[in-house]
Parts: C-alpha cells; structure tokens; sequence
C-alpha cells in the first residue's frame, strides 16, 4: 500500500490502529472458513468518526474496505478478495448505556456479544441471540450476518433485537436509524436493510439492541435415539403440541462422536442422533411441566433414552458441548464445509435422508447437526482440502445440499449468509428480479462499490 | 542450518486449525492489544505460514512468538487439540536453529544451570537487601526516582535471603514423628535466591506431616527459562542432570513448591521420550514429580491448630493450572486453615503478565495484563493474595507496589506454616 495513504490513515487512528506488515497482513486476510486473501493494510479505529473520514479517504482512492470484528465468520464474507482496507473494529468494544427502564442497550460494533449478555444479565436482563461463536463474534459482526443460534426458536434471530444503528456509509455520511421505539413505520425499515448486509451496504459501528427479562429457570434434556428419523420426527411433534421450547437442537452421531472426543463428557456412542432440548420461562412449576411433557413425547416417538440435567453444572457442559460441535469436526479431517440450509420444518426428515443419501454418493461424511426447531441444519462435509479429487467432489456435493434445501422449500443459509461461498448459488435460490433489485440497491448505497465489493451477488 | 534439518513442529500441530477464533477469547495479549497479530490463532497462522514458505521467518514473525505469554489457556480452549502456546515455543527454536543468539548460549547454558554461578550473580541483591540500601530507599522515597521500568523491577524482589536457601538447607530433614514418606525436594533457583522462607517453610510441613525430606544440593534449573528463549536443546541437558540426581537420591516422590519448576519436570518424560537412553528413565522422574499442595492434599494431613484470621484469595499460576492440573488442592489447603476466609478471585485462572520475564521483554504488555489483575485482587478486598509461583508472587508485587495496596503476596504454603507453628 502506497506509503502516503498509510500516513494519512495513521493520522486517522494513530500509529498503533494502522497495521501493515506482512504478518499482520497475512493473518487477517482469513476468516472462520478456509478461504484466505491479504489485504493491503488493516486498520483499527476506536470511534464511528474515525471510520467515517477513513471511508472518506478510501472512497476519494477508490479502495475496498472489508469490515470484520473476530473473523469468526463461516462464508469467507471478511476476506478482502480484493485487497484493500481491512476495517477490524474490535477496538470499538464499549458499552453506551443499558437503559434498563426501555430495555435497551447501546454498544459499540466490536463488543464480544457474551461480554455485552454477561453486562446485561448482570442487571436481571437478557440478550437472547447466542451464536455459537458467542465468546468469539461481535455484536456488529452479527448483525451484519444476521446471526442466528440455539435459541432463535423461541426468541427469534439477531435482526428481531436491533432496534437502531450507527452506520458510515459509502461516502463517509453516518446514518442514524431508530430509536427506542417498539413501533416504528416511519419510512423504510433501514435496520431490516442493514442487517444482515454483510459489510456491503454501509459500515454498522454502533447498535441500539432491544433487551428483554431474563428467564429465571430453564430445564435442559439430552434426549438420545437409535432411530435419527424418530429425533427428527420428535421436533415436529412437540411443535405441533403447542409447546415452544427455548432451543431444540439437534445431532447426529457423528457430531456426537467428535464431542465426546474432544470432551470426554460422557456422552453415548452407540446412537443415531441426539436432541438436545431447553425449556426457560419466569415459572419453575411451569419450566418443569414442559420438560417433562416434552420427556413424554420424546418417549412416544421412540427415544431410548431421556435425560433431564440436575444441575446447573451438568446444563453448561451439555451447552458446551454443543457449543464445541463445529470446530470439534476438525479432529476427524484438516477441512470441513458446514452450510446451513433451511427448510421448513416439516421437511426436516426428508432433508436428512436426502443429505445423508449424499454422503454415501460421494464417499465423504457428512455430519450433521443444527437448529432442528427452525429447520436449520449444519450438515457439514469433512474433507482434506489438498486432495483435489476431494475438493471437486465437496464442489458438487455442496452444490447439492443446496438443491435439496430449495427442492423442499427451503433456502441457501439461515444464520450464516451469503458471502463469498454461496455466491453461485445466489441466482437459482432467489431468481433475477430479486437479485436486479438487490444489485440496485446496492448500487445506490455504494456507486463506487467500495465497501466489501465481490460479496453476495453472483458476477 | 538448513530449514531442511530443522527441529520444527510437524504439520499435524497446525494444520486442522479451521481459525474457528475461540482461543480469541482467551487469550491475555488478544484482549489487551484486540488484534489477530496478538492472537493464539494469529501465531498459529503465521507459524504454518512460516513454515510452509509463505512467509519468510522474519523477526517481526518471530517476535509475534515471543509476544506469547505461554500461559496455555489457548491449548486448553481449542476444540481442535492445537496447541498453539505450545507452537509458539517451538518457533523461538526453530530461530535459535537458523540465528543462534550467542547471549542464550552463555546466559541459558553457562550461567542459570550453574547454581554457584547464579548464587554469585545476585549476591548484589543480596546486600542490597542485607546492608539496609533497600530500606533505605524506600525510607527516603528514592524510587521515585528510578525510571518507571527500574522502579517496577526494584519492585519485584522479595525480601531476600541472607544466603540462599541451597547453602543453609540440610541435605536430609528428619521428618517430625515415624518417617511415612521419604521425599525428594527439588529446590528451585527462584525458590532459593529470592523465596527461601517459602521453601523453609515447605520442608518444614513436609516434615511435620511424616516426611523424610531429601534436597539434593546439585540441581540445576528445571530448564523453563532456556525453553521460553528457544534453547529446548539446553533443557535436555539440565532435564537429564536433574534425573540422574534424583536417581541416587532414591525417592518415592519428588516435591516442588515452584509451580513452573514443576510444570517443567513433568515434561522431561515427554521431553526425553525419543532418546532410548532416557525415555525411561525421564518418565519415571516425571511420574514422580508433585507439587507440594498436590502431594499434602494426597496424604493424610495434620490439622494446623493455629488460626490466621484474614481474608485470603488465590491466583492460579499458569504452570501449576494448566501446566500440572492441579487449581481444586491449593484452594482446600487454604480452606483447612481455621480463620481464613477464603474468596475466589474472578477470573483467578488469567494469567498474571508475568511469564517469566516479560516484564522485561514486554514491559507494556506485561503490565497490562497485570493490571486486569490487580484489579480483581482489589476487588476482593483480600489482605493476602496466595499463589505458588515465583514469577506471579514477583509479579504480583509489582502491581500491588504501584497502586499501593494493602494485600500480602504469599506462597500458600506459608500460611500453612505458620498457622502450624501459632
């Protein structure tokens, strides 16, 4: 990067918030999947006016800036393909304000959204979206992936919690949205836009989340089938009986496998798939009624085993282990390719078999795991990137994970989005008009295609 | 040395790392500097980078090694089984291999494994304490004048020994009643320079409590230093020394009361594990080896009588945590101490800043992390804060001098010891 665009960054941020040697720029040109490109210097600012007058410089030299928080991200959407500014804005990491009279907290983009829950609990209040990244992502990183997690079943995703937003857009202009209003139809809803729009729209720097009460009792069961079909049946059937758990989670026995591997928490072996199911509430009487309403049912589906936690020691190591599913599945293979199609949830059983059928063609595991109450599922492909008989086939076998989630009504992703992995697949999901009008749009935030160019939209 | 023949770390140490980022939020240097540089993942890529030929092993790369604390909370919090603390050590050698710095070699190999020669070395210290210089310069507020770098360091050192504890403890201790375990002491060089009331102290307990303690006088450094400044090669030497004493020694179990020195001297087996002269022989060393609150909470323990009525907390160095596994032993020591109040300290498994020396290579670094520290310790409004570590206790008293707290840096065998001697 030309020398004088560093200085004028440096006079931005200061010294420390400009980095540019090839190691730092080596280690942040990846994120949370294999995909990797340098970047040309990345910089760390420490408030949104820092960002603004750095978008105004590289706005004036027409260069990319790929905004990122930890990189844990799973669809490469932080690499800088193109090179350019890498804007980290983990520094960025400040708590506002919780207004616990509204409910409400305002925090900076780069705070770590368990440090944020950890903050708000603390006052008896409750951010309920919890990625499995939680101790590992940011609040700006999830909300421009909409991120998603085991509770979104009962308490809904990251977007349903965002009620405003400070954001640089293309030219360096901050735009305000919101307030601490529940009810606003003012005008487009700009917070819906931005979510979710992967860095390509406009910068989110700050965010004005909704909080609500923190539920005072959960109950948490490991329920353990010889059947994956009766586990996947089960989720349909609590459902339908009008019960709304927390989190309904499940995995297969792979996942469990690499678990138990990892963990050694005991977990068993000689089964077809697990649930994993959360009941929380304000009422212990009525916290308890529902787990074992939910044991019963479990039961009439075939369940071999149901096992409701004793203690809170024994619900976060099953949490953890949850929690550890993703990256346990490196032990099994240098590589993994974890999508997360979603289908609608009546078609849960269908989707499996097709996936496992998958599996078995190409002769490479797939395990799969996921947010079974949504209809969101991690199937996620084990493979060694080296060996390109085994890329071409991850090629073909991803490109049928997602026939099978559109055949049934479903879609590319549920919680990761789009970034650069499913790019190809973008047209067949949502078809030209859709795609035209989402170009338009985005032309019109940012006619210099700037701000994460080459994300989302296929060429 | 060519990179052919180079010891490096084999591909299967790194290469599944799938950069998930969950030792992010672990790691002491991430969250103070909030950048990937600083990160247990960001030195995982850059050693596969650097090996792999993608990057040259640069002294920016190496230094990125060195920024690492090696305090293991990353090797603890990867679900993947990577190391990358561990990694991190590798590297420093694999520079000691391609530029030897000719300092390590006398410093590492010539002066700590000497025990006379480092006796020699901080006698300085010694009469800086014992002619009274040091009260003096406190009395008069002379530290105030030092460079803030000199003062912190000034504030490291304990009240020092008149002699090092090596010179005054007998070879063998009798224990106190019928003899039940012949135990070998292994007397760090901090333990003896600059700790030895603590190391009195431990060889007392061991004695009251049915040991015939057992201190070889010609160990030489575990090796930790050595290791942490890529000379894994010096280690070898030392580990093998220290084996072949403790052999003769003829002991059940061999004790230490330095969370590092332990740490190390259960590596010799894995250490020594491809050398068929010693793999053995090391193993059976390190099988031995027990910190002094691992090996008192496995035996049948005298109640101490005495009381120590104080509010007392506890920080988990990193060796003896992660290093030994061992955290639950010295927290029931100190619970079994009538009096004592014991309060958990938050986060009380975060590491300290100290890491040997970086108080010194990473001046800044260093005393941020410790400043989280202290933070915590004064919230627990404890009056001592036990840890059986040199380095933390140094370290510790660095940030409780500049803030100037009340709190009391101890090893938590001497509050042991003293409510057995009340």
């Amino acid at each position: 990067m030309n020398q004088n665009i560093i200085s004028e960054l440096e006079q931005i941020v200061g010294k420390d918030g400009v980095l540019h040697t090839p190691e730092d720029l080596a280690v942040y040109g990846y994120d949370g999947t294999f995909e990797e490109h340098r970047p040309d210097v990345v910089v760390l600012p420490r408030t949104t006016e820092q960002v603004s007058q750095i978008v105004q410089v590289a706005a004036r030299k027409r260069i990319p800036v790929v905004t990122r928080g930890m990189g844990s991200g799973l669809t490469a959407a932080s690499v800088p393909f193109c090179g350019g500014i890498v804007l980290a804005l983990t520094r960025m990491n400040r708590i506002l304000e919780i207004d616990q009279v509204n409910a409400t907290a305002h925090v900076e983009a780069g705070i770590v959204t368990a440090d944020l829950q950890t903050a708000v609990e603390k006052l008896g209040l409750f951010y309920p979206p919890d990625p499995s990244s939680i101790k590992h992502s940011t609040i700006g990183g999830n909300i421009a992936c909409n991120a998603g997690g085991s509770r979104c079943l009962k308490y809904g995703v990251t977007g349903d919690y965002v009620l405003g937003l400070t954001v640089v857009l293309a030219d360096g202009n901050i735009l305000y949205t919101g307030g601490k209003l529940i009810k606003d139809v003012v005008g487009y809803d700009l917070n819906a836009l931005l979510t979710g729009s992967e860095g390509t729209l406009g910068i989110i720097t700050e965010a004005l989340l909704r909080l609500t009460s923190k539920p005072k009792f959960a109950r948490t069961a490991l329920v353990e089938y010889a059947v994956l079909e009766d586990a996947s049946r089960t989720v349909n059937a609590i459902l339908s009986a009008g019960i709304v758990p927390a989190t309904l989670e499940l995995m297969d026995e792979t996942a469990i496998a690499c678990i138990e591997e990892a963990m050694h928490l005991g977990l068993p072996l000689d089964v077809e798939a697990t649930l994993l199911i959360e009941t929380d509430g304000a009422d212990e009487a009525g916290v308890l009624r529902e787990i074992e309403a939910i044991a019963e049912i479990c039961r009439q589906c075939g369940a071999r085993q149901v096992k409701v936690a004793r203690d809170e020691a024994e619900r976060s190591s099953l949490w953890k282990a949850r929690r550890s599913v993703s990256p346990a599945l490196a032990r099994k293979a240098p590589n993994k390719l974890g999508e997360d199609i979603t289908v609608p949830r009546s078609a849960i059983p269908e989707a499996i078999r097709r996936i496992k059928a998958v599996s078995v063609k190409y002769g490479l595991p797939i395990v799969i795991f996921g947010h079974a109450g949504d209809g969101n599922l991690h199937p996620n492909i084990l493979f060694d990137k080296r060996d390109p008989a085994q890329w071409a086939k991850v090629e073909q076998m991803v490109a049928e994970e997602f026939a099978i989630a559109l055949e049934l009504g479903g879609t590319l992703s549920g919680e990761h989005g789009v970034g650069a992995l499913k790019r190809p697949y973008m047209e067949t999901a949502l078809g030209p008009v859709s795609i035209e009008i989402q170009k338009r749009i985005k032309a019109a935030l940012d006619p210099l295609n700037i701000l994460n160019p080459g994300k989302i939209f296929p060429d | 040395m060519q990179p052919g023949n180079l010891t490096k770390p084999s591909e299967d140490q790194y290469l599944n790392c799938i950069r998930c980022g969950l030792c992010l939020s672990v790691c002491p240097t991430y969250r103070e500097y909030l950048s990937e540089t600083a990160s247990p993942r960001g030195r995982v890529a850059l050693t596969r980078k650097g090996l792999e030929g993608e990057l040259e092993l640069s002294p920016n790369l190496i230094e990125q090694m060195y920024g690492c604390f090696a305090c293991m909370a990353c090797n603890d919090a990867c679900p993947v089984g990577i190391h990358p603390a561990d990694l991190a050590l590798d590297m420093r050698y694999v520079q000691e291999q391609i530029r030897p710095s000719y300092w390590k070699e006398t410093l590492f190999g010539k002066l700590i494994p000497k025990p006379d020669r480092m006796e020699l070395a901080t006698l300085p210290l010694r009469l800086y304490e014992m002619l009274g210089l040091r009260r003096l310069v406190y009395a008069l507020g002379l530290r105030k004048l030092m460079p803030a770098k000199v003062r912190d360091m000034e504030a490291m050192l304990p009240r020092l020994p008149q002699q090092p504890l090596r010179r005054v403890l007998p070879e063998v201790t009798e224990s106190i009643g019928e003899s039940r375990y012949r135990v070998g002491f292994f007397l760090g060089c901090a333990q003896s320079l600059m700790f030895a009331d603590e190391s009195a102290a431990t060889v007392r307990v061991l004695a009251r409590n049915g040991c015939t303690v057992i201190t070889p006088k010609e160990t030489v450094c575990c090796g930790m230093p050595a290791k942490g400044y890529g000379r894994i090669d010096l280690v070898r030497e030392q580990a093998r020394h220290n084996i072949a004493l403790f052999e003769q020694a003829n002991v059940e179990i061999i004790v230490t009361d330095c969370a590092t020195c332990g740490s190390t001297l259960k590596d010799y087996g894995e250490l020594l594990a491809d050398d068929p002269a010693w793999a053995e022989r090391a193993a059976a060393f390190s099988s031995r080896v027990r910190d002094v609150s691992e090996f008192l909470m496995s035996i049948p323990l005298e109640k101490p009588q005495g009381r120590i009525e104080a509010r007392v907390t506890y920080h988990d160095p990193c060796h003896l945590r992660r290093g030994q596994g061992v955290w639950k032993q010295p927290r029931e020591l100190l619970r079994m101490i009538d009096g004592v109040e014991f309060i958990e300290l938050p986060e009380a498994d975060w590491c300290c800043g100290s890491a040997g020396s970086q108080l010194i290579t990473h001046y800044e670094t260093s005393l941020k992390v410790l400043g989280r520290k202290i933070d915590d310790i004064k919230g627990t409004r404890a009056e001592y804060i036990a840890s059986g570590c040199p380095g933390c206790q140094m370290h510790l008293n660095v940030g409780i001098r500049q803030r100037g707290l009340n709190v009391q840096v101890v090893h938590p065998i001497e509050l042991l010891d003293r409510a057995y001697n009340q």
